[in-house]
């Protein structure tokens, strides 16, 4: 099912929680919503479900206006952060509570009910865990529970709210890397939010990073990693420094001293680069500061280094050096970035 | 060099045998003497003269009637606030609005103010002195001095009883299970039936144990609003006190000895539903 949100805003209290959020989920489709606390993920994730309803814009399902339809009518796989299990019913009873709540015209007669219990938890590798109570289960069986449940009603879109949230490191990835496979087995539309990128790069095909209400970017892992649109996702995704500069023929001066590195149109902006996208240099035009930390990180280390301000406070950037450079701790050091970013002011 | 004494490590926060000693002897003889003292002593004034005149005392057709009442009263004002108290704690509990903190005060209101005024209220309200009064009387209503005016009063005085005890747990259990709920097709009496009434049921059955035995125990407001007609409009509480001023000592004390083993059971079923529930059930106490 594709899903086409158009110009939502969403108030709490005049608060705007989401402002003007337009996206388009291609059909089976594994996106992540991808932001730090308060950015609107699960905002927008609970508009798409109906459990929410926007102050103005829309969202369609397909062709049709889901934005009039209250969440019975939108059947949506919807698995909460904390599963949202219900405690007084078993695995059984919670997979089949979806089902047994139907109109009775529709509703499956109980043999059916039973043998679709089976077969989903059959899916969810689960089998045998029937009649265990939600607190019987450890944390990784409930979520699978949870998105049995969800699967039971046939959802036309599976929406999870940090689905690995409330769970520990080791049982988090394998559940990361069993999602996956369950998705392109089903070949749902799914949707999920997280604030971990890690997850949401290894995991969606395309990621929706959000910040303050609002989309800064969309697209695949390498899009936001490597072409990263607005400050705020060059910071966000990954390590990255910035600094004050400015562009004047071509030239990308700091502190007014060009710096080794150049550019096509002038301007003033801050400078982004990652750390491991700079080189250690002689040469007179490049950045230069103090060594104030020095710390090992796998193969390589990387050097915090202060860089004077003119009285002010220094400005703050980390690099990766190799491991054998005459870099240690309160030695000046020299460097270039080898790629970067200037995002205008 | 080797120490043959144990040494034996002491919890940081526990207390030497001799403290614990004089603090359990204490809480003893004060329970001794303020509960079971008192509530001996009604069985064994009850039971002075014999099983026969304790029978005589309560098939006597007053305290019959007072009985009666106070049966009526209790399942009319239990029911309401069973449905009241769940209303008000699901509006307070999983939504949001403005007001919310006015409404948890007024429905902790009978609980700040005395008996004694919830009924005049009622009296002001009703009384022939008041606007209401005469008007119901012309279409052949009497609410105050009979059976209405007593289960208004009750149910006034008991309505914090379910909301107070479902409030807290509801807020704790939140509106996640509901949600579930909804996204999975369920209607929201499916939802409520299926999914909020078992998560509180213990919860529930507790406020109403505490709501019940209060309805059947109230003294001051219904004495306001009873007038005391033997026989009509007395209650079990109302009669007792009634007795007891005749010198009917045996007969006030058969009487009393019903509502000291109505409370002794609700104390039972408390214990047997706190064992049952948990630490949940003791959540809402205030």
């Amino acid at each position: 099912m594709e899903v086409k949100i158009n110009n939502i805003r969403k108030e709490f209290d005049r608060f705007a929680a989401l402002n003007d959020v337009s996206l388009n989920i291609a059909s089976g489709e594994l996106i992540a919503l991808l932001g730090p606390s308060g950015s609107g993920k699960t905002t927008l994730l609970r508009l798409i479900a109906g459990l929410d309803f926007p102050t103005a814009g829309q969202i369609f399902f397909g062709e049709e206006d889901a934005s009039r339809h209250s969440v019975q009518e939108r059947n949506v796989g919807f698995v909460f952060q904390h599963y949202a299990l219900f405690r007084h019913m078993t695995v059984a009873q919670n997979i089949g509570f979806g089902l047994k709540v139907r109109p009775s015209a529709s509703r499956p007669p109980k043999s059916e009910i039973k043998k679709r219990v089976s077969d989903l938890l059959d899916m969810v590798q689960l089998s045998g865990l029937e009649n265990r109570y939600p607190n019987q289960l450890s944390g990784g069986q409930r979520q699978r529970v949870a998105l049995a449940r969800a699967m039971a009603i046939e959802p036309r879109i599976l929406l999870l709210d940090e689905p690995f949230g409330a769970l520990d490191a080791k049982v988090r990835k394998e559940l990361r890397r069993w999602l996956r496979e369950f998705h392109d087995r089903t070949g749902h539309t799914t949707v999920f939010v997280t604030h971990d990128q890690e997850e949401a790069l290894e995991l969606a095909d395309r990621v929706v990073v959000m910040s303050q209400g609002k989309i800064e970017q969309v697209g695949s892992a390498d899009d936001v990693y490597d072409r990263p649109q607005s400050p705020f996702v060059f910071s966000f995704i990954g390590e990255s420094s910035h600094l004050p500069v400015e562009v004047k023929n071509g030239t990308v001066l700091f502190q007014g001293e060009p710096i080794g590195i150049s550019e096509k149109t002038d301007a003033a902006g801050d400078l982004f680069f990652r750390p491991e996208d700079v080189v250690l240099t002689d040469e007179k035009d490049a950045l230069f500061g103090k060594v104030t930390a020095c710390r090992r990180l796998a193969g390589t280390r990387i050097a915090e280094i202060d860089i004077a301000n003119n009285g002010h406070d220094p400005f703050h950037v980390e690099v990766e050096v190799p491991l054998h450079a005459p870099v240690e701790l309160g030695s000046e050091a020299r460097f270039r970035p080898t790629r970067w970013k200037i995002f205008n002011k | 060099m080797s120490d043959n004494r144990r040494i034996s490590f002491r919890n940081p926060a526990d207390e030497s045998f001799s403290t614990k000693l004089i603090l359990v002897a204490l809480t003893l003889v004060f329970l001794a003497f303020f509960l079971f003292l008192p509530l001996v002593s009604v069985f064994y004034e009850a039971f002075r003269e014999g099983w026969v005149t304790y029978e005589e005392a309560l098939l006597e057709p007053d305290a019959w009637a007072a009985i009666r009442l106070t049966l009526i009263v209790a399942a009319i004002a239990v029911p309401l606030n069973l449905v009241f108290g769940l209303a008000a704690s699901w509006a307070i509990a999983k939504f949001e609005f403005k007001g919310k903190a006015f409404l948890i005060t007024l429905i902790d209101l009978p609980f700040s103010i005395s008996p004694v005024i919830s009924g005049l209220v009622y009296v002001l309200l009703f009384g022939s002195g008041s606007l209401l009064g005469p008007w119901l009387k012309s279409y052949g209503i009497e609410i105050l001095f009979a059976v209405p005016g007593i289960v208004l009063a009750t149910v006034f005085v008991t309505f914090p009883f379910v909301a107070r005890e479902l409030i807290p747990l509801m807020q704790d259990q939140g509106t996640g299970d509901e949600e579930a709920a909804l996204s999975l097709g369920a209607s929201g009496w499916q939802t409520f039936w299926y999914v909020t009434l078992p998560n509180i049921k213990w919860g529930l059955l507790y406020g109403v144990l505490l709501c019940n035995a209060r309805a059947m125990g109230e003294f001051g407001a219904v004495s306001v609003v009873s007038g005391r007609i033997r026989g009509l409009t007395n209650t079990m509480p109302l009669h007792v006190e009634i007795l007891y001023n005749e010198y009917n000592m045996v007969a006030a004390f058969a009487v009393a000895s019903l509502l000291a083993l109505l409370a002794l059971v609700t104390l039972a079923l408390k214990t047997f539903l706190e064992l049952r529930f948990g630490a949940g059930a003791a959540g809402g106490r205030h």
